[in-house]
């Protein structure tokens, strides 16, 4: 197989410089993730600890396997609004029993694990995470039900939280629900809607109205045990399955219950592992602080693929994007990577064909993104360049191997679709702390909306103000730049989460193992067209 | 000539014989109890023949079983070990009524030593040394007994025990008051105030000589063996020659051992066991008719095999000169591992409880000059019905400070894992400068706190990670641990006897780290994997080896060693212990339960008595309150931990 050879000098200036950058940005999401971590900070989570309650965290570390590795998901939704960060609710993919699967625990320190509407979508994205890729569902049910007042962006769309789950049930992705504390109202159709629930003595209260509430509708007084206690649900509906003395007592039970699923992957195992030739660490070292400035991905993959091995596709034609053939934890991959941003004709069709033979040999696509979109300009146009965008997006929409993709740098225009962005249904999606994400530039947006005023105003024949254009175009600017922030991307459930770009090879090789849950199948009817 | 051996013992001793008979072509023949089934010596042996029950007076007691199994088997000769009846001169007679070779003395010369006073006497009329004293009748004059005897004295009730109506005496003046006063207490205590004297050996040490007499009445010392390191009367360091015996001094003793064996006309191997005082002035205690355990020592410096010298014997073979002509090479040093809990609070004396369990891993590295005679292997079963020795470690070198260095270094070696043992106190005797120097050593002192060392904890947690991820069966090849969102490390309790200890670890970019209980370890993990751990501290390497079992984590070390029984992240909701049950603080039989069910107990009282071990333990109430349930009853045998009764508090 041949190897890559890495050019980088980590003794260079250089790379010194880039890596103290790295570094920079990276305390700048260490800072938002324990953020995050806190949930809703000391105060409360001590009100919860003195209530002889475990924070979700401690129960998700209870929950999986010991020493096992865990990929979190969507920690920083709900950035950068008035919510806090995580949006109250914990998800990823973890391995309980030697089974992988989502997890999905409710945060009670954040306003009782209350949801709102980046709950919610964080909340969907996890189930869907588990239902393409026939992970099982384990839910740490303990929230206070819809924040209220966000009711608006709430109510009709949270009912999808339940369609998911017991859709999950029918594919016999199995779901189970493990009862810490409130789960009232519309959160009580969770244990209802699982497979399996446990709920925990004396803390968990699953109604569908509380005593105030069955006071008012019918004037009967009931207390909470009656009403929905662990003791009577397991006696009398039978709503709970199992009878938990404790959260150790629940969570020994979920893994119980896990035990006995006589789970079996439908993908492919993993072929032996071997660490790439260079470290991974280097990764900070190679990227430029600007991200105009282009690197060439070999480098990366030199520190993510197994053995640092590499077999090129097309490596004189199209050289613009990298494609080729890998291993990532011992998972087959195929690669797409851009290498200087733009992508021409020639790009697009060497990616439409690569992915067309990935589909061929049922390999896994991972994207690395870092693309200025295609290229525009009268030559371009005239050369097709349209047609050819469309092949790559048409192959990347009807692919039906499993896509990860990393956005490592910038992800604009319609390269975004091409890379296999977020509407693509990549199975997993990632950006590194620096990558910017949006239509264009938001300089060259905002150019486009000044020239485009300019020639408005002309066409009316009104006078231009060139001054409040430049102020209008600052703004502009400033609020594009802000708004393609891997942060603010993040933080609307456009990816999966920022990830470390020491952590690459990690991400993707927990990834790839994940979506091996589901068969791993290409898409079959046309052969490979030559383009 | 012995054709077929019976070895009336179980063991490391049985083994021992089967040894030495092996090598001389003769057949053999083990007894084994029920609980001894399975033990390494009943494979050693040719044949074996079961003894039904597991109690001592059902089975290695039972004269009439061991002479039905040598007729059973055929065997011709019949060797009795130590202990059980090996002293027994009723069972010597059994055997030679039944035609069976007894390995020996003849019954008379075991009777004649059975009794304290008898042989006591019959020494002093042989000219052996033995502790003047006198018992006080009216007519004795106390100042010239006293005189006689020599300061200080020891003042003693004639029909008592357990130290009451005893006084030492330093001084003639102080005599007459103490003499009165034990008088007084002896007459209360036990009914009679009959009192004698006795020299009172100041910081004794306990020497003994090996002799070995043949049926042609002659009898040779095979020198001294120091047995000064006791402790609850039981020997656990021996050695030859004694560090304080110097030639001259080894002749006196000798021709007293001969005399004393002479005296009784002894056939066989036998050791006469003397009290010594610091100036060495030696007196008989008495004699001992049969193999001691500590004969390897002697076996070392002489090159002798004692065993085959019995056999000799009993065949007719007169001494040969090998035995007459033998000579002390070097020294030789003994210590007796034996699975027990050693503990000491605070400045008090030490505590030694005997302990039981599966042998999980019996290894003791093998050396130049170094012997193990065994009694357990891998898997056996140390149960609470015998002397709970395993073995004996024995090293030879030129010097005494050769001998006990590599007898340390052996142990420290030594892989024992299942069962407590007191190896690190023989560890540390045989560092100790008192031994060292040939000095009397105090025990307590040496005792080592239970205190797990914080590295032996911090490897059990990372092998048993490593072995986590090496049975993953999925993302095996990842980190372990990894995490894109730290919030937790990953937690590991342990309980270390009764102490807990709590590891916390995570692994990443630059390596592990590791706190243990709340403490970060200042250490680098060179290589984890699950039976050997590296960690560099301060630039300095330390392997350790893991021994993951079922339940426990073993950790071994140049330095020592840590037994760490694993705390479930998930208790069993249905093992939690019932508050106020009284749990079994050991291994033994019920003796008996001292209140009845339903009655009010307060805080203290005595609810239920153990023998373990010869000795009694006492099972007391933890709190005022009702006596609610008892679980047992006399003669049962508990397990340690065992529930034996339950004492709720009123509301």
């Amino acid at each position: 197989m041949p190897r890559l050879t890495s050019r980088v000098d980590p003794g260079s200036a250089q790379f010194r410089a880039n890596h103290a950058h790295q570094l920079g940005l990276l305390e700048r999401l260490d800072e938002q993730l324990r953020l995050a971590v806190a949930g809703g900070g000391e105060r409360y989570v001590a009100r919860h600890r003195l209530r002889g309650r475990l924070t979700v965290r401690e129960r998700v570390e209870l929950l999986v396997d010991p020493d096992s590795p865990f990929l979190e998901l969507s920690t920083l939704a709900a950035w950068g609004t008035p919510f806090t960060v995580g949006a109250s609710v914990f998800t990823g993919i973890g391995v309980v029993c030697g089974v992988e699967c989502v997890v999905i625990g409710h945060d009670p320190t954040v306003r009782g694990g209350a949801m709102n509407p980046y709950s919610l979508r964080k909340t969907l994205r996890a189930l869907e995470i588990a239902r393409l890729n026939r992970l099982p569902v384990v839910n740490l049910v303990e929230s206070g039900g819809a924040d209220l007042p966000t009711q608006l962006d709430l109510f009709v769309p949270a009912g999808r939280i339940f369609h998911e789950l017991t859709e999950l049930s029918a594919m016999a992705i199995p779901t189970v629900a493990l009862v810490f504390g409130n789960s009232t109202a519309g959160g009580a159709y969770v244990p209802g809607m699982c497979d399996y629930s446990v709920l925990v003595a004396e803390q968990a209260k699953v109604f569908l109205g509380g005593p105030p509430l069955v006071k008012m509708a019918t004037g009967e007084e009931a207390d909470d045990e009656a009403l929905g206690g662990a003791d009577m649900h397991t006696r009398v509906s039978g709503l709970g399955d199992h009878f938990a003395v404790d959260e150790h007592d629940a969570i020994r039970i979920g893994r119980a219950i896990f035990a006995r699923l006589n789970w079996r992957k439908l993908g492919p195992p993993p072929g032996r592992a071997v660490d790439p030739e260079y470290d991974p660490d280097e990764i900070l070292g190679i990227l430029p602080p600007d991200p105009k400035v282009p690197f060439d991905p070999r480098e990366v993959l030199a520190r993510t693929v197994d053995g640092s091995e590499f077999d090129e596709y097309k490596p004189r034609y199209g050289t613009s994007l990298v494609t080729g053939w890998g291993r990532v934890h011992g998972f087959p991959v195929g690669v797409l990577a851009n290498h200087r941003g733009v992508l021409f004709s020639e790009e697009a069709r060497k990616a439409a064909e690569f992915i067309l033979l990935a589909n061929q040999t049922d390999t896994p696509l991972v994207f690395l993104q870092n693309t200025t979109g295609y290229m525009v300009g009268t030559e371009y146009e005239q050369g097709g360049i349209i047609k050819d965008g469309a092949k790559m997006i048409n192959a990347v929409t009807n692919s039906a191997v499993p896509h990860v993709t990393i956005n490592m740098a910038s992800s604009f225009g319609a390269g975004n679709y091409g890379m296999s962005g977020r509407a693509y249904d990549p199975r997993l999606m990632f950006a590194w702390p620096g990558a910017k994400l949006a239509v264009m530039g938001a300089a060259q947006l905002a150019g486009v909306l000044s020239i485009v005023g300019r020639a408005s105003a002309a066409a009316q024949g009104k006078p231009f103000d060139t001054e409040a254009d430049r102020a209008r175009a600052a703004a502009v600017q400033a609020q594009i730049e802000t708004e393609s922030d891997a942060f603010a991307v993040t933080a609307r459930l456009y990816d999966d989460g920022i990830v470390d770009p020491r952590d690459t090879r990690t991400v993707l090789g927990l990834a790839l193992s994940a979506v091996a849950s589901n068969a791993v199948a290409g898409r079959r009817g046309f052969g490979v067209f030559r383009m | 000539m012995i054709r077929k051996i019976l070895v009336a013992n179980r063991g490391e001793i049985a083994a021992r014989v089967f040894r030495t008979a092996h090598d001389l072509g003769i057949a053999t023949v083990a007894v084994f109890s029920d609980a001894d089934a399975d033990l390494p010596y009943v494979a050693l042996a040719d044949e074996a023949v079961r003894l039904p029950g597991a109690a001592p007076a059902d089975t290695y007691l039972r004269a009439d079983l061991l002479i039905a199994a040598a007729r059973a088997t055929g065997a011709d000769t019949v060797h009795p070990g130590y202990g059980f009846l090996s002293e027994n001169a009723e069972f010597a007679a059994d055997c030679a009524a039944a035609g069976l070779t007894f390995v020996g003395p003849t019954p008379d010369a075991i009777a004649s030593m059975g009794s304290k006073t008898r042989a006591k006497a019959l020494m002093e009329a042989a000219g052996v040394p033995v502790l003047p004293g006198v018992t006080v009748e009216p007519d004795v004059d106390l100042a010239t007994a006293a005189a006689r005897i020599g300061f200080p004295v020891l003042v003693k009730a004639a029909f008592g025990g357990g130290g009451r109506g005893m006084r030492i005496v330093s001084a003639p003046e102080k005599l007459a008051e103490a003499v009165d006063s034990a008088r007084r207490e002896a007459a209360s205590a036990f009914g009679d105030g009959t009192v004698f004297l006795e020299r009172y050996v100041v910081d004794p040490r306990h020497v003994e000589v090996q002799i070995l007499g043949d049926t042609h009445g002659n009898v040779v010392a095979l020198f001294e063996r120091d047995c000064s390191i006791q402790r609850r009367y039981q020997k656990i360091v021996e050695e030859c020659p004694s560090p304080v015996v110097d030639d001259a001094l080894r002749a006196e003793l000798s021709a007293a051992a001969v005399a004393a064996g002479k005296a009784i006309g002894y056939i066989g191997a036998g050791t006469v066991e003397f009290v010594m005082d610091d100036v060495g002035s030696f007196w008989f205690l008495e004699v001992n008719t049969r193999l001691q355990v500590e004969h390897p020592v002697t076996e070392l410096v002489t090159g002798l095999d004692l065993v085959e010298q019995q056999l000799r014997i009993a065949e007719g073979a007169p001494l040969p000169d090998a035995v007459t002509e033998a000579r002390i090479e070097g020294h030789a040093i003994e210590v007796r591992l034996y699975a027990e809990t050693v503990t000491r609070e605070g400045d008090g004396p030490a505590v030694y409880l005997p302990a039981t369990g599966t042998v999980q891993r019996f290894a003791i590295p093998a050396g130049p000059g170094l012997r193990v005679d065994a009694g357990v292997a891998d898997g056996s079963v140390v149960g609470p019905h015998y002397d709970p020795m395993l073995a004996k470690v024995i090293a030879h070198g030129a010097t005494r400070a050769d001998a006990a260095r590599r007898l340390a270094r052996a142990l420290r070696g030594a892989r024992i894992h299942g069962v407590t043992t007191n190896r690190d106190l023989l560890v540390a005797i045989l560092d100790d400068a008192d031994f060292l120097a040939g000095r009397s050593v105090r025990l307590a002192p040496l005792v080592r706190s239970a205190a797990v060392d914080p590295l032996r904890a911090a490897a059990a947690a990372l092998a048993e990670s490593a072995t986590h991820r090496g049975s993953a069966s999925v993302l095996s090849t990842l980190p372990t641990g990894w995490r894109n969102v730290a919030a937790h490390p990953q937690r590991v309790a342990y309980t270390a006897g009764e102490q807990p200890v709590e590891v916390a670890y995570r692994f990443g970019r630059r390596g592990v780290a590791v706190e243990v209980d709340g403490t970060p370890l200042a250490v680098t993990a060179v290589s984890v994997t699950p039976e050997c751990v590296v960690l560099e501290s301060a630039g300095v390497r330390r392997a350790f080896d893991v021994h993951q079992t079922e339940h426990v984590v073993f950790v071994d070390d140049a330095a020592g060693s840590a037994a760490l029984t694993r705390v479930p992240r998930f208790p069993d909701p249905d093992a939690v212990g019932h508050a106020g049950s009284l749990l079994a603080p050991m291994p033994g039989s019920v003796v008996r339960v001292a209140a009845q069910v339903g009655a009010a107990v307060v805080a203290g009282q005595a609810l239920v008595v153990l023998e373990a071990m010869k000795m009694e333990h006492t099972v007391a109430a933890p709190v005022d309150g009702v006596l609610s349930a008892v679980h047992v009853t006399p003669g049962d045998q508990v397990e340690s931990g065992q529930p034996l009764a339950v004492v709720e508090v009123p509301e």
